[in-house]
This record gives C-alpha cells, sequence and structure tokens, in this order.
C-alpha cells in the first residue's frame, strides 16, 4: 500500500513538466491549427534560460524568479518565431507551417551549442529543499512534493483565464471557429501572436520547472517531443483538462510500468494512445474538427495534366544526362545521386499520400524502413538471394500500410497523423527491443547486393531504373481513374461517396500503395548501404520525407520529387561546414516563407508572370 | 576549422587528381574520419583535440615516412547511411588511404560492414559494440578501445571480491546496455556461481523515469547495483537515487561512470563510493599518460577527456601501423595492424589477429569528492589483454569469417 502512495506520488510529479509543456501545445493548436514540432526546442530554451538566471540570481527569491523569467523570455522568443515565421505562412497550405517550426528546431539546435556549449548541465537544487520527506515511510523528494502542489496551482490559474477571462473567451471562441471571431471583429494576428506566446512561456516554464529533477541538455528537445504529442493528443488537441488528464495518466502508468513490466517503458504510451483513440477518436476531451476547416486552406488546387511536350522533353534530357553519369562523373557522383534517387522516391511516395490523398501521415518511415528491414531480415535469416528479397520487401511494407492504414483511417486529419506516427513508433520500438531477430540498436550488417550488381555503376543504374519507374508509376496513377476517384474523396467526401467512390476504399488502396512504394525505396537503400539500423524508422526520417514534400510543393505533381532532390543535394554540401543545421534551418524558413507554394509551385508562378507557360482559365 | 580542412582537402585531392603517379615526398598521407560532430558534441570535441594533437606532434617529428600525415574531418550526423556515403568520398575521391573514427556503435558498424566489403581498412576509434569485432568482425575492421565486454568484465572482478551475493542491474534498454548488462553477468557469475540477480531495469535511453526506477530497484532489496546509464539519464539516476538513499549501504559499480564527459557534469553531487571505470587524468603525472595530460593542457589550455586520449591513441596507432607497413596500400596496411603493437598513451598495446581488438586497457577506480568535484581515487590501470575470452570462445564468436 506505501509502495503503491508513494509510485503515485512519483507519477504526479512527473506529470508536471509534462502537462506545462503540453498544455501550451494544445492551446498553439486550438487557437491556430500549427503542430508546432519547435514546441520541444522552447522547452530546451526554458532549461537553459532558467539554468543560467539561477547561476546568477541568489537565493529562494532567485530561484523561484529565475524559473519565472525564464517562463517570460521563452514567451517573448515565441512572439519573435509567431511574428518572423509563422505570421506569413497562416494562409499556407494546412499543416504547411510544421515545415517552418522545423526550421526552427535546427536553428535552435546550433544556437543553443553556441551560447551554452556542448557539456551536458546539472541543475541546481532548488534552495532548501534537498532530501526527502517521508510519507507512510518511503522517502520522497522534497521537490516533487512541491511539483504536486504547483501544478494543480498551474491548471487552476490556466482553467480562470479560460473561464473568466476576456482572453478566455476568445481563446475559446477562436479554438471553435476562427473565422467566425476574426469576422465578429476581434483583432486575429494579435490574438494569434498571444497565445503563441503564452504557449510558448509555458513550454518555457516546463523546461525551467524540471531543472532540480534533471537538467538542461542538447538533446532534451526531441526526447520530449513525442511524449508531449502523445499526451496532446490522449487529452484531445485543444482541451486544457484533457491535456492534465492524458499527462497525469501516462506518468502514473509508466511508473508502474517501470516496476513491473521494466521493458515496456518504450511501447507502453503508444499503446495507450492508440486504445484511447479507437475508443475516442478526438481524445478524451477533444472535439471533432469543425467546418471551418473543410476543403484546403489558400489557394484551390489546379487541376493536373499531363505534363506539356517542352516539359517531357526537359525530363527526358535530364534522364539521359543521368543515364550518361557513370560516363562523365566520378565515382562518388554516382554514390550521392544514388542516395538522392533513392530519397527521391521515397517522397514520392509520400506526397502521392499527401498530395493526391490528401492524408497526412507522420509516419512514413513505417514502409521506407519496414521494406528496408524485410529485405535485411530475409537475407540475414532465411539466407533469401538478393533480388528475391529486394522483390519481396516492398509487398511486405504494403501489407504493413494494409494493417495499419485500416486502423488508422478512422480517423482524418491530426488524429490520423498523430496515429500514424503512433504505429511507427511501435514498430521503431519492436524493432529497436527485439534484438535477437532485428539485432536492435547494432541492426543487421552485411547485407549486399548480388556479385553482378555490386558495383557502384551498376548499382546506380538500377537505383535509377527503379526509382524512375516508381516515380513514373506513382505519376501515372495520378492520372489514372484511381488518381481521380482519390482526389475526389480527398476534396469532398460527401459527393464522392454520392457519386458512387466507396471513399475508404480508396484511401487505403492509397496508402496501401504509397507504403508499397516507400518500401521499395528502403529495398534499395538497404542494398546500397549494406546495413539498417532502427535510424530508418525513426521520427526523423518520416520527417525528413514531409518536409522535402511541403518543400517541393505539395499541390504540385513534381512537388516531391523536386524538394528530395534539391534538399538531399543542399544537405550533401551544407553539412561539411560546421553550423549547417543553422544554416539548413534558416534556408527552410527562407523557403516557406519566400514560397509558401513550394519550389514548383512558386516557380511555376514565377514563370508564368514573364510569360511562359500558360496561364490557368480562372 | 572544418571547412578550412575541407578546403585543404579539396586543394589536396585536387594535387592528387593532377599529378597521380608522382606522389612526391610532399604530399600528405590522408586518413579519412567520420564523427558525430554534431550529434555527440561534447565527445567529439574533446576526441578531435586529442588527434590534432598527435597530428602535431607526429608532423613535428617529419611526419610518416617522410610524408605529413592529414586528418580529413566529416560529420555524419549520426546516420550510419550518410556515414557510408562519406566513407565512400573519403576513400574514392578525397584520396584517404584508411578510415577512422566513430563514437555511436551503429554507426560504426555500418563503416565496418562498408569496409569489408569493398576492402578498405576501418579502425573504429570508439565505438564499444562487442559484435563490431566478434559477431559482425571482418578482417578489415580493427577496434581501438576496450569494449564493453572488457569494461564489464573490469567491474565484475570487483563486484566478485565483496560478499554482496543479490545484484540488481539498470541500463538503458537498447543493444550497448543489454551487451553490457550480459557481459557483467557472464563474469561475475563464472567467478562468484551463487551471485543472483534480484531486478532488472530497462529504462528508455535518455528518457529515464528516475523516481520510478529507483522505487523499482529498492523495491528488490539488492545488496549491489550495477549501472550502464550515462549521460543526462545518469544525472537523474544519481540525483534521485541519493536523495531517496538507495545507494546508502551498497556497493555500486558504474559503467563508464568514471569518465570525465559523464561525471564532471555531476559536481559536487558525483556519487561516492561507487565503483567506476573512467579517466583520472588529474592524478596522471608520469609515464606516458601523463606526458599526454602535460601536452594536452598546454595544447588547448582544457583539461583532456577519456575521448582526448582515444583521439591521441587514434593517431598513434595509424601512425605505427603505417611505419610497420612502409605502404599506403591498403592490403599491406592490413596486415600491418595484425599484431602491431603500439607504446600508446597508455603504456604498451597490441591489435590482436584473433578479433583486430586492441589490448587497451582501463582505469579502474573509486568515486570520491575533492574540491566540490568528483574524482577517482584508489584507481589502478587495468590492462585489457587480461578481460578478453579465451581464444576458443573468441573463435566461435567469430564464426562468421
Amino acid at each position: 500500500m506505501e509502495f503503491f502512495v508513494a509510485q503515485i506520488l512519483t507519477g504526479l510529479a512527473n506529470a508536471s513538466s509534462l502537462f506545462l509543456v503540453a498544455c501550451g501545445l494544445s492551446l498553439i493548436f486550438g487557437v491556430t491549427r500549427i503542430v508546432n514540432f519547435a514546441h520541444g526546442s522552447l522547452y530546451m530554451l526554458g532549461a537553459y534560460i532558467g539554468l543560467t538566471l539561477m547561476e546568477t540570481l541568489p537565493g529562494h527569491v532567485g530561484f523561484w524568479g529565475s524559473i519565472l523569467l525564464a517562463g517570460i523570455a521563452v514567451g517573448l522568443i515565441g512572439v519573435v518565431i509567431e511574428m518572423l515565421v509563422l505570421r506569413p505562412v497562416y494562409r499556407a497550405p494546412e499543416l504547411f507551417q510544421l515545415v517552418a517550426t522545423f526550421g526552427v528546431i535546427l536553428v535552435i539546435q546550433d544556437l543553443a551549442l553556441m551560447i551554452w556549449g556542448p557539456e551536458d548541465q546539472l541543475g541546481p537544487r532548488a534552495p532548501g529543499l534537498r532530501g526527502v520527506f517521508r510519507i507512510m515511510g518511503e522517502p520522497i523528494p522534497k521537490y516533487d512534493i512541491v511539483l504536486l502542489i504547483i501544478t494543480p496551482i498551474i491548471a487552476l490559474a490556466l482553467w480562470y483565464m479560460m473561464a473568466r477571462t476576456r482572453l478566455g473567451v476568445l481563446v475559446r471562441a477562436a479554438t471553435q471557429d476562427r473565422e467566425m471571431v476574426g469576422a465578429l471583429g476581434v483583432n486575429q494576428a494579435w490574438l494569434f501572436t498571444g497565445v503563441f506566446a503564452l504557449g510558448s512561456a509555458l513550454a518555457g516554464l516546463g523546461g525551467a520547472l524540471q531543472l532540480p529533477k534533471g537538467g538542461a541538455d542538447l538533446l532534451m528537445d526531441f526526447t520530449i517531443l513525442t511524449p508531449v504529442f502523445v499526451v496532446v493528443v490522449i487529452g484531445g488537441m485543444g482541451s486544457l483538462p484533457g491535456a492534465y488528464l492524458a499527462a497525469i495518466i501516462i506518468s502514473v502508468l509508466n511508473v508502474f510500468g517501470v516496476t513491473y513490466i521494466p521493458q515496456s517503458t518504450l511501447v507502453l504510451m503508444f499503446l495507450v494512445m492508440i486504445v484511447v483513440l479507437m475508443i475516442r477518436p478526438y481524445g478524451l476531451f477533444g472535439r471533432e474538427e469543425v467546418a471551418g476547416e473543410h476543403g484546403q486552406v489558400g489557394e484551390p488546387e489546379e487541376p493536373i495534366k499531363p505534363a506539356s511536350r517542352q516539359t517531357r522533353l526537359i525530363v527526358a534530357a535530364g534522364l539521359v544526362l543521368l543515364a550518361l553519369l557513370p560516363l562523365i562523373g566520378s565515382n562518388f557522383a554516382l554514390v550521392l545521386s544514388t542516395d538522392i534517387l533513392i530519397f527521391c522516391l521515397f517522397a514520392a511516395s509520400l506526397h502521392f499520400l499527401l498530395g493526391l490523398g490528401g492524408m497526412v501521415s507522420f509516419g512514413h518511415a513505417a514502409y521506407y524502413g519496414g521494406g528496408a528491414y524485410v529485405a535485411a531480415l530475409l537475407v540475414t535469416w532465411t539466407n533469401t538471394p538478393m533480388e528475391l528479397a529486394f522483390l519481396l520487401a516492398p509487398f511486405g511494407a504494403g501489407l504493413a500500410a494494409i494493417i495499419i492504414g485500416w486502423v488508422c483511417l478512422r480517423l482524418t486529419g491530426v488524429y490520423f497523423a498523430m496515429l500514424t506516427l503512433a504505429f511507427a513508433q511501435l514498430l521503431w520500438s519492436l524493432v529497436w527491443q527485439w534484438q535477437d531477430v532485428t539485432g536492435g540498436d547494432d541492426g543487421l550488417v552485411n547485407i549486399w547486393p548480388s556479385d553482378w550488381l555490386n558495383n557502384n555503376t551498376a548499382f546506380f543504374y538500377f537505383a535509377l531504373l527503379f526509382s524512375v519507374g516508381g516515380i513514373l508509376v506513382l505519376r501515372h496513377v495520378a492520372h489514372s481513374p484511381f488518381g481521380y476517384a482519390l482526389r475526389a474523396a480527398r476534396d469532398s467526401q460527401r459527393q464522392a461517396e454520392a457519386t458512387g467512390i466507396d471513399t475508404q476504399r480508396v484511401k487505403l488502396l492509397a496508402f496501401t500503395f504509397a507504403g508499397f512504394m516507400g518500401g521499395l525505396a528502403g529495398a534499395l537503400f538497404v542494398f546500397s548501404k549494406g546495413s539498417v539500423f532502427p535510424n530508418e524508422l525513426e521520427i526523423v526520417r518520416s520527417f525528413d520525407a514531409l518536409i522535402v514534400v511541403f518543400l517541393g510543393g505539395v499541390k504540385t505533381l513534381a512537388g516531391g520529387v523536386v524538394g528530395a532532390a534539391f534538399f538531399k543535394g543542399v544537405e550533401d554540401i551544407l553539412t561539411r561546414f560546421e553550423y549547417w543545421r543553422l544554416v539548413m534551418g534558416l534556408l527552410i524558413i527562407f523557403v516557406v516563407v519566400v514560397a509558401p507554394e513550394g519550389i514548383v509551385g512558386s516557380l511555376r508562378r514565377a514563370a508564368r508572370r514573364i510569360g511562359l507557360g500558360k496561364e490557368q482559365p480562372s | 576549422m572544418q571547412r578550412k580542412t575541407f578546403l585543404k582537402a579539396m586543394i589536396a585531392s585536387a594535387a592528387v587528381a593532377l599529378t597521380p603517379v608522382l606522389a612526391s615526398a610532399q604530399d600528405p598521407i590522408i586518413v579519412g574520419e567520420i564523427n558525430h560532430y554534431k550529434r555527440m558534441a561534447a565527445f567529439a570535441g574533446p576526441y578531435k583535440q586529442g588527434i590534432e594533437l598527435a597530428l602535431e606532434q607526429t608532423n613535428e617529428a617529419g611526419g610518416v615516412m617522410g610524408r605529413p600525415l592529414e586528418f580529413i574531418f566529416r560529420d555524419d550526423q549520426g546516420e550510419p547511411g550518410e556515414a557510408v556515403k562519406i566513407a565512400e568520398e573519403l576513400m574514392t575521391r578525397d584520396g584517404a588511404v584508411m578510415l577512422t573514427g566513430t563514437i555511436l556503435s551503429n554507426v560504426g558498424l555500418a563503416i565496418s560492414s562498408f569496409a569489408g566489403e569493398k576492402g578498405y581498412v576501418y579502425l573504429a576509434s570508439e565505438p564499444l559494440a562487442d559484435s563490431l569485432v566478434w559477431a559482425a568482425g571482418n578482417k578489415y575492421t580493427f577496434r581501438l578501445r576496450s569494449s564493453t565486454f572488457m569494461q564489464a568484465a573490469m567491474l565484475a572482478e570487483a563486484a566478485a571480491k565483496t560478499d554482496a551475493v543479490r545484484f540488481a542491474t539498470i541500463a538503458p534498454n537498447y543493444a550497448y546496455g543489454k551487451d553490457a548488462v550480459a557481459a557483467f553477468k557472464e563474469n561475475l557469475l563464472k567467478l562468484k556461481p551463487e551471485a543472483e540477480f534480484v531486478a532488472e531495469q530497462w529504462p528508455a535511453l535518455f528518457k529515464i523515469d528516475a523516481g520510478a526506477e529507483v522505487q523499482a530497484l529498492e523495491r528488490a532489496k539488492p545488496d549491489a547495483i550495477y549501472n550502464v546509464t550515462f549521460g543526462p539519464d545518469l544525472a537523474k539516476f544519481v540525483r534521485d537515487g541519493t536523495d531517496r538513499g538507495l545507494f546508502d549501504g551498497r556497493d555500486v559499480y558504474g559503467l563508464l561512470s568514471g569518465e570525465p564527459e559523464y561525471l564532471d557534469p555531476l559536481g559536487d553531487e558525483a556519487p561516492e563510493g561507487w565503483t567506476v571505470t573512467g579517466f583520472p587524468w588529474y592524478d596522471l603525472t608520469d609515464g606516458p599518460d601523463g606526458e599526454f595530460v602535460a601536452a594536452y593542457q598546454e595544447r588547448f589550455d582544457d583539461y583532456p577527456r577519456l575521448g582526448s586520449i582515444v583521439g591521441y591513441m587514434t593517431v598513434q596507432s595509424i601512425v605505427a601501423a603505417l611505419e610497420k607497413a612502409g605502404s599506403t596500400e591498403t592490403e599491406a596496411i592490413r596486415e600491418a595492424f595484425e599484431d602491431l603493437a603500439v607504446d600508446s598513451a597508455m603504456g604498451p598495446i597490441t591489435f590482436r589477429s584473433i578479433d583486430n581488438q586492441s589490448t587497451m586497457g582501463a582505469y579502474v577506480g573509486t568515486v570520491a569528492l575533492r574540491d566540490g568535484k568528483g574524482v577517482m581515487v584508489d584507481w589502478e590501470y587495468k590492462d585489457g589483454a587480461n578481460y578478453l575470452p579465451s581464444d576458443e570462445e573468441v573463435m566461435k564468436l567469430r564464426a562468421a569469417e
């Protein structure tokens, strides 16, 4: 009994930071509809700024004052981010802003490294709170008790603000229908800025408040990101009580998980999330996404059409040039081009899902890495010849996509995205943990192609054939009746249903097909590198693809491929410099702000302005 | 810095390309170094300084075979796929004669597999995974640093000398953590068959829930605890464990916990009394390691970390191999590495031909507080050669060959 009480208290204390960061994210999403990936970075900044302040300000007042000031400082940083980076792109396609926030992550990572140095920093103790209280004989750190008391107070203050103040009324109104709030004369720009600042301040506060239990390090931005997203989704995006309850559920369950099933810590929270979303598709306290989000924000998409003769000629010339590369380029040029080709296919498969299907997947790496692992496992455990393993890999990935798609497609929008993320994480945990079969983090090595392919030139042609072939197939499908049905289901589910299209089936088929193509890219990857590790299933890999698709242009057929080629090439050059993440982050933000339609979309517009290409009848 | 090196390398490789046959005495010998300079900045930085110090000393003394030695440093972002691409570039475009580097085991394994397939020599400087030289070993991959198995065996030896019987373990939930626990168990049970393991905790890497882990360990009432957590996880574990009295009256063994990289961030909360492997540079005054420490402090106005001496020994090993080979041909270098004896900063070490593992050892000691900082006292340098499995077992482990 004593042990249980002690464990519950530990869980509640752990929920503190998680709640603060999560409710900030939830607020921001509720009002601005921005999925703020940089929220973990704001949390990290809160920790570092708090730490610096605590070193200068003495005593009790200094300690608690530092925490408060850290929150305020991060709130101000939030204002800067919102005004410089996000404000220009509110009218961009749905979820485009998340790419901008990803750029912010990279910038903050390098800035934090420059300012605070690479070494982990241990947080100072809260003055007078070293040691433990004995509660029913069990030792509980004093600071845990303080957290237990502070968190509900902050939660209550937030509740009061939301329920009883004018700001709260506006925030709630905007969460429900932001167009209406705008129509009633509320200055939306400042409301958004204010809410973003508040959410950021809460993240900063969470970062500073956890200092006495840990410290500050450069990895903490990504470490907190997944649990925070899980909490927000379980609670219901935009709901504060939901975030509070979910933070407690996750933290307490985690404490019991640690005791009774110590190996479970990686998967527990994702299982909880999947179960909750199965029963309540919009989280515990979330509302169904309202009609205001119907269709797509920004300019309507142009109907797709087959490439013009001019474009075909250019592409054909480019392909011929690529095919001649082994004659003119160096050995390394071949290796780099192979990498880029593979990544292009991966991005194109996500683009198909995202652009044509309107399904934003945050977990597309599951099929890319999944395909790579299917091939690697076949080779390692059954000595399957390379050619057969290569052919089976996309089918394995497609199979995974059918199962995951079948579950996820019950949801839409952000919840769908989060569920795909949860499944990708489950797959990753499985591979990471099942060391006897998958090699865990040590991966599977010595997965080389057959002798006839085992040189850079041959493999380059192999990758060229399958990548370009795959991309052409994806493009062809877009123009087929199936492609039309898919876009109909995306733009107006109701009307599509009325014309007799089984939209659920069409979407599931598209999901599976995209997974299949992702798996093909993964199979190419594993044989080009000779090894595969769980990295290929990680969230970061999913984001890589997501970012290039958005930056290339969601609403253009070539967006995925162009974005992938451009950014993979730039990355190869940039990583040779010391502060490449800073430059890469700024570049991403720059593209987002200057070219909200993506590279291809903006180029097309520019070309039309100077009289090239045909004007679209409006 | 990196940019300059890169530009220099570009010029150098352009020069090599222009005069492909006539390698004059002035052309540098290039070694490709791949590491996670951003992802693991706190570790890679001191490591790189160790390399730079050794390079300066080598080149002042006339270089290798009359030619200067040069490293090209490249960042792989901690991604195995990137590392393989860079490895190819270093070998085929930049004219590197061999590869070295990496801290993360998975990246090391990826380069090792690539090196084995393409026939490039790879000296894995820092990755710890046992499989690098055993299950996944190949004849082109050599490893310098004392592996997980060796360091765990040293701690198991210390643990076997006490009367502790009930052991609990806590290790991050991934390959390194699992290998470290398995090696500790294997070695401890060999020395002390009556030992029993009463709890095994597996926090997710860098996501430890310290309060819960401490409660779970306390509940098992062990006599001794074996810790494999490191970095931010270690800090949280130590703080919560100290607060809740977990370490009172218990022996604790900490793998790598004594390395300055992990011990220094703990400040005055360093866990006194833990038996750890690490690097007590503050007590090294004479001998080759003392000379290294003095030279390093003079050169960089900073103290060395474990990574620094590993970087330094990496260059020493490569220089020794090149001198022995008398050539920059891959096969010659590979053969030179087999049974290569190096007078390193940690004393004489040998690259065993049976599994390509060096016999570099580790310092084992007890954590104490000195001037508000954690240090190792009563430490002893343990020669790695005594903590490796028997030759028959190694042959079994390297079955793939």
